[in-house]
């Protein structure tokens, strides 16, 4: 009746799951600022990235073929990158042409993409292993205790709570139209109408859906307006970082700025 | 005559394993009026979206004579089962009235006349003839209710099955539903927790508790066994 897969976090007693949502948050944040602050073609640091976050994956005992699988979401990124390989000037490395164009391919304009093709699916990869060890509500206590702005973190914890009461919603929706989709038994009339109104249905779905969200939210503000909600959200704090959370919050970040160092001299 | 629900050990779990329905087996020949009782996650809604192959589970669901696992049948099926939900503003998607009654037949792809005939009689049928170019969203619940029960019944169903029809009714406007409701003709299931309703209207009661069906038995008899209603959730009206 409900739907429950978008929730990507699976509970779990692993170490990766044990470790403080701040710290979590943190590294997780500074290993894709380190992939992305890399120089292109920096391969030796690029392997080390990959040997770390393999070492996260096999840590959070979900084995690695869940995040590999997901990390194919990084794919369509690397679309908006396939230019490069014709634009960046170098050593060229093949020439063909299409009509009145003529496209080169340069050394470097290869070295460029996979470069970026790599980074992204190395940082998908980690982003996967926060959201899928890390529960939302603890993100979002981690996002507070960071000072990530308030309102920013409540407007993603009300989103969190209402997009699986909306998706519900719109499956009620879509059950009542297939619900009446039904043809005549004897009659040879060519069922599902025209295309332009079958939009036109699908149109007012939409519309009912935006309208009905419209007033939840309306009705979501006066039940917390009712309980004193001033535009600031109030928690209990979070305990403190103990000796141990530090030392992994540290030594995550040295070696963070190790593969950047390798990687900066060594290019 | 061949308006008739016949569920066969149906058995449907949720991706969990949790057993939604667990081995339901019932028969509801033409023209009786059945309710559908029990508490709050029994399965009764489960129940229905099965009876025109929303949901699908294992075992055998037979409704007006047609198979509902196979996926031919489908469109025919549910166009011989209105099913009116809980929630009328899931149901009512159009612009207005008429576009939401309209949708059945138009889907059908009834010529333009018969379409018109069909809403406007479907209208009469809950008294609200007048209401064919309003904007649904302003009616009051009651009355989205009856349009609710008009949008299956232009598609002139043989069977309807009706999910808490007076659940959030004032007290009149849910005497309207069951006045209406006894005037229709259509072999009926009626899901609800309208025990009032239910001794009024509808001679034969099912009991669902936790995925079966614990009691299939004739309502006023039902209605006295009160160890057993209390047993199962329910409360003597």
């Amino acid at each position: 009746m409900h739907i429950h897969f978008l929730d990507p976090y699976h509970a779990g007693r692993s170490p990766i799951h044990q470790l403080d949502p701040r710290v979590k948050l943190v590294l997780a944040v500074a290993f894709i600022l380190t992939a992305s602050l890399l120089p292109f073609g920096a391969w030796p640091s690029y392997i080390l990235l990959l040997a770390l976050i393999l070492s996260i994956e096999l840590l959070t005992e979900m084995g690695i073929a869940y995040f590999l699988k997901r990390a194919f979401l990084a794919l369509p990124f690397m679309l908006a990158a396939l230019p490069l390989i014709f634009t960046v000037q170098g050593t060229p490395l093949a020439t063909f042409t299409l009509g009145a164009w003529t496209f080169t391919i340069s050394v470097e304009g290869v070295e460029r993409v996979a470069s970026i093709a790599f980074k992204s699916w190395v940082s998908v990869q980690m982003a996967i292993v926060l959201a899928s060890t890390t529960s939302f509500p603890q993100l979002l206590a981690a996002m507070r205790a960071l000072r990530i702005p308030k309102l920013l973190v409540a407007i993603f914890g009300l989103m969190w709570r209402y997009i699986f009461v909306l998706a519900d919603e719109a499956l009620r929706l879509l059950r009542a139209r297939a619900a009446r989709s039904g043809a005549r038994r004897d009659a040879p009339y060519k069922t599902g109408g025209t295309l332009a109104w079958r939009a036109r249905v699908t149109g007012g779905m939409a519309g009912s859906l935006l309208v009905r969200s419209f007033e939840r939210g309306d009705r979501i503000y006066a039940a917390m307006a009712a309980r004193g909600y001033d535009g600031e959200t109030r928690t209990l704090p979070l305990p403190a970082l103990q000796t141990w959370h530090w030392l992994v919050l540290g030594a995550g970040l040295i070696i963070y700025i190790l593969i950047w160092l390798v990687g900066a001299l060594i290019v | 005559m061949h308006h008739t629900i016949q569920v066969h050990n149906l058995v449907f779990k949720y991706p969990d394993g949790t057993r939604a329905l667990d081995d339901v087996s019932f028969t509801i020949a033409p023209g009786e009026k059945v309710a559908l009782v029990g508490p709050n996650g029994a399965g009764k809604s489960t129940l229905i979206l099965h009876l025109n192959g929303i949901l699908r589970g294992e075992g055998q669901v037979r409704v007006a004579g047609m198979e509902v696992g196979a996926n031919a049948n489908l469109p025919k099926i549910r166009a011989a089962v209105g099913l009116v939900f809980q929630d009328p503003d899931d149901q009512l998607f159009s612009p207005t009235v008429f576009d939401d009654v309209a949708f059945g037949p138009l889907y059908q792809g009834l010529p333009e006349k018969e379409v018109r005939a069909r809403v406007a009689a479907a209208l009469a049928a809950v008294h609200m003839q007048d209401y064919a170019a309003r904007v649904s969203h302003h009616l009051s619940v009651g009355q989205k209710k009856r349009i609710a029960i008009a949008t299956t019944l232009s598609m002139e169903p043989e069977i309807l099955v009706l999910d808490e029809p007076t659940a959030g009714l004032d007290p009149r406007a849910r005497r309207d539903v069951i006045k209406l409701l006894r005037e229709l003709p259509q072999t009926m299931l009626i899901a609800t927790h309208d025990l009032r309703m239910v001794a009024e209207l509808l001679p034969r009661t099912l009991v669902m508790d936790q995925g079966r069906v614990v009691a299939d038995r004739a309502t006023p008899a039902l209605l006295d066994d009160e160890a057993f209603l209390l047993a199962h959730g329910l409360e003597k009206p």
